[in-house]
């Protein structure tokens, strides 16, 4: 194969896969944001209920969490996406409706990774939130602040600078696990190769694209933590 | 040799016939049918991870070596190789290999066919060079992370590079590294799932079939469960070799470094 024939396979337009590839990317970015998004939010839930003083609660969240981190993420994502359908129906049965709706391919995968998310980053949350020294909230405490201005004013500023080399990891996890949601059909990048190289034959050229792609993305992603973490640093001498 | 292999699948087996039989009484009529395939699965996950890890040890052990060397002709190269490798997702590598270098069939890649054309091989190759790339960061972590002092005081007895690796960084590096290592076998073990991908029958790939036939979710939950057993395992054997590994001095002294 000749590089003028990469370059066509590649190019913009009606002849080309560039764009099908670029829009896949496009998709690839929306998924892992979103899932970002809410994966947080869970996290945030999960860690509350990890370090709530309540049992049940935190033997629920210590289940879920040990099952999540000792499950493969492919299952995770698969059992949601088929999951997801047949509650659904389940849920319409029930009212006595025969459903046809199924759950959009973005949802289902947000859904799965998300939960796969939100796992890891209870964690790191948890291990924020118990790396603010005891000193500094007995002190807080003693000038009379209440438990939720403690959490507000003293913790919760911290917890941001211990959190981020964690959930900056996990972001790059979360971005490199989106090409899981090419098994389930969603036309993100990795199946926008798979296309591609299904139409023309050359799946060579189209998934290397695809893992170049993938490695600026990681590239990017890396500049952005570490500008974040000079900013969530300043002030303290390292 | 041959008469190894056959001893080995025959205690494989019989290890799935007993266990299938012992579970059958307790376990839903679903599951009894199945569990041969998942066993047959649970035994190729267990296959491709202890020769992975094994083997991408060995070589992240390399890989280190010459990230950490001071020659930039060695250093450059091991730092590209973990770059992207730790940038791309698995299941890309996977597909790059398997479909993208399978595609140029016997007479793009001659000998090297039969090796390409086999899913299990494709994959062991992947899982490999995948976990290579991480445990050598990890390690590296372990290495940079000793006391400068040591290295040169080292120095001043006069060990040559070798010798400072072997006596005093390498048994330190590999104490320090170790939880994080462990992890990264747990997150292999994990990983190693995608092989379903390129037509490996592993745990997965089994579990998948299964469910294709019947489309009952509970299929996913056994698979789910079987994964867990394997973490469980796993995480025991990695803490036994912690333990083992253990030298009570210089861990007190490692836990009083921490806050």
């Amino acid at each position: 194969m000749n590089n003028e024939s990469v370059f066509s396979l590649l190019a913009f337009g009606d002849t080309g896969w560039g764009d099908d590839l670029l829009a896949g990317a496009w998709i690839t970015i929306q998924l892992a944001a979103v899932s970002l998004v809410c994966g947080l939010a869970l996290g945030l839930l999960l860690a509350g209920g990890r370090l709530s003083p309540w049992r049940p609660l935190n033997w629920l969240t210590n289940t879920y969490i040990v099952f999540i981190r000792g499950t493969p993420e492919f299952l995770v994502l698969l059992l949601v996406f088929f999951g997801l359908d047949l509650v659904v129906h389940k849920i319409a049965s029930s009212f006595g409706v025969q459903s046809y709706f199924e759950v959009p391919k973005f949802t289902a995968a947000v859904a799965g990774l998300s939960l796969i998310f939100s796992a890891y980053a209870s964690e790191v949350f948890r291990g924020a939130y118990l790396a603010v020294p005891t000193g500094q909230i007995e002190a807080a405490t003693a000038t009379g602040m209440s438990p939720m201005q403690v959490f507000r004013r003293v913790r919760l500023p911290q917890m941001w600078r211990f959190a981020l080399p964690g959930l900056a990891n996990l972001w790059m996890v979360l971005l490199k696990d989106t090409s899981l949601a090419a098994v389930i059909a969603l036309d993100e990048l990795l199946r926008q190769a798979k296309v591609a190289s299904e139409a023309t034959l050359q799946p060579l050229v189209f998934y290397v694209s695809a893992g170049v792609i993938y490695l600026v993305l990681t590239a990017i992603s890396d500049l952005a933590r570490h500008r974040l973490e000079l900013g969530a640093r300043r002030g303290f001498a390292r | 040799m041959f008469d190894l292999v056959q001893t080995y699948l025959n205690l494989k087996i019989a290890a799935s016939d007993s266990i299938c039989s012992a579970l059958s009484p307790i376990s839903p009529e679903l599951f009894v049918n199945a569990c041969p395939r998942f066993f047959d699965g649970f035994f190729v996950t267990i296959e491709l991870l202890l020769l992975s890890s094994v083997l991408g040890f060995l070589i992240a052990l390399a890989v280190v070596l010459a990230r950490v060397s001071p020659n930039r002709f060695l250093s450059i190269p091991a730092h590209a190789y973990i770059y992207v490798f730790r940038g791309t997702p698995l299941l890309v590598q996977l597909w790059v290999l398997y479909y993208g270098l399978g595609s140029m069939g016997a007479e793009g890649l001659g000998p090297l066919w039969p090796f390409f054309k086999e899913g299990w091989w494709v994959g062991l190759l992947t899982l490999t060079l995948n976990t290579a790339a991480y445990v050598a960061e990890i390690l590296r972590g372990g290495i940079e992370n000793l006391p400068h002092g040591q290295v040169e005081a080292a120095q001043a007895c006069g060990m040559t590079w070798s010798q400072r690796m072997r006596r005093i960084i390498f048994p330190q590096a590999i104490r320090i590294a170790w939880p994080a290592y462990g992890n990264e076998v747990i997150l292999l073990m994990k990983a190693s799932a995608l092989v379903s991908t390129i037509t490996v029958m592993d745990l997965m790939g089994q579990t998948r079939t299964i469910f294709s036939r019947s489309y009952d979710l509970s299929i996913f939950l056994y698979g789910a469960i079987l994964y867990l057993v394997l973490a469980g395992l796993l995480t025991l054997g990695l803490r036994l070799v912690e333990a083992r590994m253990a030298i009570p001095s210089f861990t007190q002294a490692k836990s009083s470094r921490q806050p």
